[in-house]
């Protein structure tokens, strides 16, 4: 691709791609069309299913019937349906296929793409409907969702700069540089409403503003890609899938606030999101929208990697700076904030913002702050221009989240702000895994807490997660089912929180620890009553006393879970008892005269616990079993229950 | 250089080392030398597969670094080891979306089969180390673990134990 050196020779460039997109963009859907597009899901879930296999063997086909002039394979990112992965979505054919394996190419391209006619058995099942479609718009999953900052993931190949450019990529960038000055950049944001999608909410434009507002020669932005939230994979998917969005957003929030430098601090866990994104710095570079002078004007900026190396703390911004220089990742007080001299990068003023937060940035730069805003449930007070003066309730765009735990539709799904967490769970996550009955969603990860049933309807924004107890976080779900034990949830976090901590404050340091202790006394039969009063206060003084972000949300989970489901932690100090059935200790597996001597369970113990003969009721030996549940699994008679 | 620790072909390896650094540039002078630390573990990890003292004073003393800040920066962060690996490493996914769907079981389950605790030495004849990670972002397949850099997805404790054994008779 030539050099990008004016923004004519953007939307010169433009022109030139967009017939790249012609194939996918297009309403009319035609299943005898000659040109066709196979796009398969290059995310890690589908990656690890073997889609790379799956599309060798899709090319190699299409070659068998002469068709590769015709056909053509593509790599996306994320389609968001993971549960279902491999995604396979033939156009303009609009035909969406699931769990394809490298062994369903051939009858792909032999039966759809030879035949044109559709292969039935590899259609979702709506459950809706109880009927198998072939348009992804009228799934359940997709049908309540506005795809907006996932415009591009699962449509574009991400290795290939043209196809975001096609799609109006770096339009926004363009519209900064030659239509706007960095003040107006920065109103811009302020008045659309968008706050840190990392989860603490804090307004991205005003973050901006501070940092616009520091005069200084060396400033730097950073975009926070340290996705530590076990359970939590937003961010993944979009370097994954649309890595040029991140760094057209930190090319318009240099420009706003004024820096040169830019830094992605990412997980060295995401091996893939990491090689994409250096193929598109380097790209960008070669196309001259990294670099100086970028599409001729006076601005320039370029981008670097950091890796992280596995620490949940780097995701607090001081921490961050921190490790970016070389050092343990360890937290600092603010004031001062990164913004302010000395407090940022090599004490420079630094602006840091996440991964989602900078891919909403070029939409509200290009289609404006107005039609921005009214995506949500924000009320807002304006002045007499316009501008933003104060929120009054909601918030405004749209969130990802990553459904995860005991749900039908595991995936990531984007929906606008104010959306209830019913609709999130039942229409969009299709309900409970197994049938089973909902207990309750964790949001928020570590940091946050548990809602149940009687909050379902609560509108999803900062504020009204807030006031239930819980935080939207960085848009992690997990949903629990009937056999989840909420203490064993609290303590498998706190277990979490105390391998994280830093070790920099005492009250997490030693805190974390203490309250894990109690919990695993709890879970194992061995606390009284007393031991709760003793958590509740350890809980709140650490949430009063601990230095950063990590200590003072850790306690959170035990918090919830205590004021949620207080009666499960009395059947466990009290009566010795697990309500769920999962806290090992608290049970004996035992086979009641239902048991047929069919000696299945004797067959799949692993450690020998189970003695009989054939045909007559078997015993397990308590003191070999290490309660794995495999004998309840085997059993077809249903006769070892947990006592 | 001592290297009595290391296995043969320590040498060729502080080469392949010395010239990643080198390739960077590094000044005494530059006062944000420091900056390069962690991505130059990475390399060195990847090189010897571990971060025992010997690597840890050599990256210290070619970035002009102590020893101390060098010794602390490996052990704040998970992903530096200082123990050797197996020839295969089994991560097993503990993030709260594979935790919820059984990975406790899975781990123990294979640790009792390997005879190993995960985040300890590996296996007597070298050839499987456990570790528990958080999250690989692939939730859609929980439980999933990683051996060498390959997931394996809606595991139970049984099929993780077959797994396990497929890399055995590999050797």
């Amino acid at each position: 691709m030539n050099k990008i050196t004016s923004r004519e020779a953007l939307i010169n460039a433009f022109n030139a791609a967009k017939g790249k997109l012609a194939l996918r963009c297009t309403d009319i859907h035609d299943i005898n069309a000659a040109k066709k597009e196979i796009l398969c899901c290059g995310g890690t879930g589908c990656h690890a299913s073997n889609s790379q296999e799956l599309m060798e063997n899709l090319r190699k086909y299409i070659k068998e019937n002469g068709l590769e002039n015709d056909v053509k394979v593509i790599q996306t990112g994320c389609f968001g349906f993971c549960a279902q992965g491999p995604i396979v979505k033939v156009m303009p054919d609009n035909v969406f296929y699931v769990q394809v394996t490298p062994d369903d190419a051939k009858e792909i391209v032999e039966s759809h793409i030879v035949g044109k006619k559709l292969v039935e058995r590899l259609l979702y099942v709506e459950p809706q409907l109880q009927a198998r479609i072939h348009d992804y718009a009228k799934m359940s999953f997709y049908a309540k969702q506005k795809r907006i900052s996932l415009r591009n993931c699962g449509m574009i190949d991400p290795e290939d700069i043209e196809e975001y450019i096609a799609n109006n990529g770096f339009q926004a960038l363009a519209k900064c540089l030659f239509e706007m000055t960095p003040e107006t950049v920065v109103q811009e944001v302020l008045n659309s409403g968008i706050c840190g999608r990392g989860g603490a909410g804090f307004p991205t434009g005003l973050k901006w503003r501070i940092a616009a507002g520091v005069k200084a020669e060396e400033k730097y932005i950073v975009c926070n890609a340290d996705e530590g939230d076990p359970g939590a994979f937003m961010d993944r998917s979009i370097m994954e899938g649309d890595p040029q969005s991140i760094i057209e957003a930190m090319s318009i929030g240099a420009y706003a606030i004024g820096a040169r430098h830019g830094l992605v601090y990412i997980r060295a866990e995401y091996p893939l999101a990491v090689n994409r994104l250096r193929f598109a710095i380097k790209q960008a570079r070669e196309a001259g929208l990294l670099g100086n002078n970028i599409m001729g004007s006076d601005f320039s900026f370029d981008i670097e990697i950091k890796l992280g190396a596995g620490a949940f703390v780097c995701g607090e911004e001081t921490a961050l700076i921190h490790s970016m220089e070389g050092m343990r990742g360890e937290p600092t007080t603010k004031p001062p904030f990164p913004a302010n001299i000395g407090g940022g990068y090599w004490g420079c003023s630094t602006n840091v913002n996440n991964v989602e937060t900078y891919a909403s940035i070029p939409v509200i730069i290009c289609k404006g702050a107005d039609w921005y805003s009214k995506i949500g449930n924000w009320k807002v007070e304006r002045d007499e221009k316009g501008h933003w003066v104060k929120t009054i309730s909601g918030n405004s765009g749209t969130k990802f989240f990553a459904l995860a735990g005991q749900i039908n539709n595991v995936g990531l799904v984007e929906v606008p702000m104010g959306t209830t967490l019913r609709e999130i769970i039942f229409e969009i996550g299709g309900g409970i895994d197994g049938g089973r009955e909902f207990k309750a969603v964790q949001t928020g990860g570590p940091s946050g807490g548990c809602i149940t049933k009687e909050n379902l309807d609560t509108p999803i924004d900062y504020g009204s997660l807030m006031r239930i107890g819980s935080m939207m976080g960085s848009g992690g779900m997990i949903v629990l089912s009937d056999k989840d034990c909420m203490p064993a949830m609290a303590k498998f976090y706190l277990g979490f929180t105390k391998d994280e901590s830093c070790g920099k404050c005492t009250p997490c340091r030693i805190g974390t620890r203490r309250m894990l202790e109690m919990l695993e006394a709890i879970c194992d039969g061995k606390a009284d009553e007393k031991t709760l009063v003793e958590l509740e206060d350890l809980a709140n003084t650490v949430k009063d006393t601990a230095l950063c972000g990590l200590g003072q949300t850790a306690p959170n989970p035990i918090l919830s879970t205590l004021r949620y489901f207080r009666d499960e932690y009395i059947a466990h100090v009290r009566d010795k008892k697990c309500p769920a059935g999962t806290c090992t200790k608290l049970y004996q597996l035992v086979i009641t005269d239902a048991c047929k001597g069919c000696t299945k369970c004797a067959r799949n113990c692993p450690v020998g616990a189970i003695t009989g003969t054939v045909k007559q009721q078997h015993v397990i030996d308590q003191s070999k079993c290490i309660k794995c549940n495999a004998c309840i699994n085997a059993c077809p008679f249903k006769a070892i229950v947990k006592k | 250089m001592c290297c009595t620790k290391l296995s043969e072909g320590a040498a060729a390896k502080f080469a392949e080392l010395d010239a990643f650094i080198d390739g960077l540039g590094i000044q005494r002078t530059d006062e944000r030398r420091r900056g390069r630390l962690i991505q130059v573990l990475h390399r060195a990890q990847e090189i010897f597969g571990y971060l025992p003292r010997e690597v840890q004073s050599h990256v210290a003393k070619k970035l002009y670094l102590s020893e101390a800040h060098v010794s602390g920066v490996v052990s704040f962060y998970n992903y530096f080891t200082t123990e050797p690996k197996g020839k295969y490493c089994i991560n097993i996914c503990m993030g709260t979306a594979c935790y919820v769907k059984g990975a406790e079981k899975v781990l123990s389950e294979v640790e009792r089969v390997l005879g190993v605790k995960s985040d300890t030495a590996p296996t007597p004849d070298g050839l499987f180390s456990i570790s528990s990670l958080r999250c690989v972002g692939a939730c859609g397949l929980a439980p999933v673990m990683v051996i060498n850099g390959k997931v394996y997805g809606k595991l139970t404790p049984a099929k993780a134990v077959e797994i396990v054994n497929e890399y055995k008779k590999l050797g």
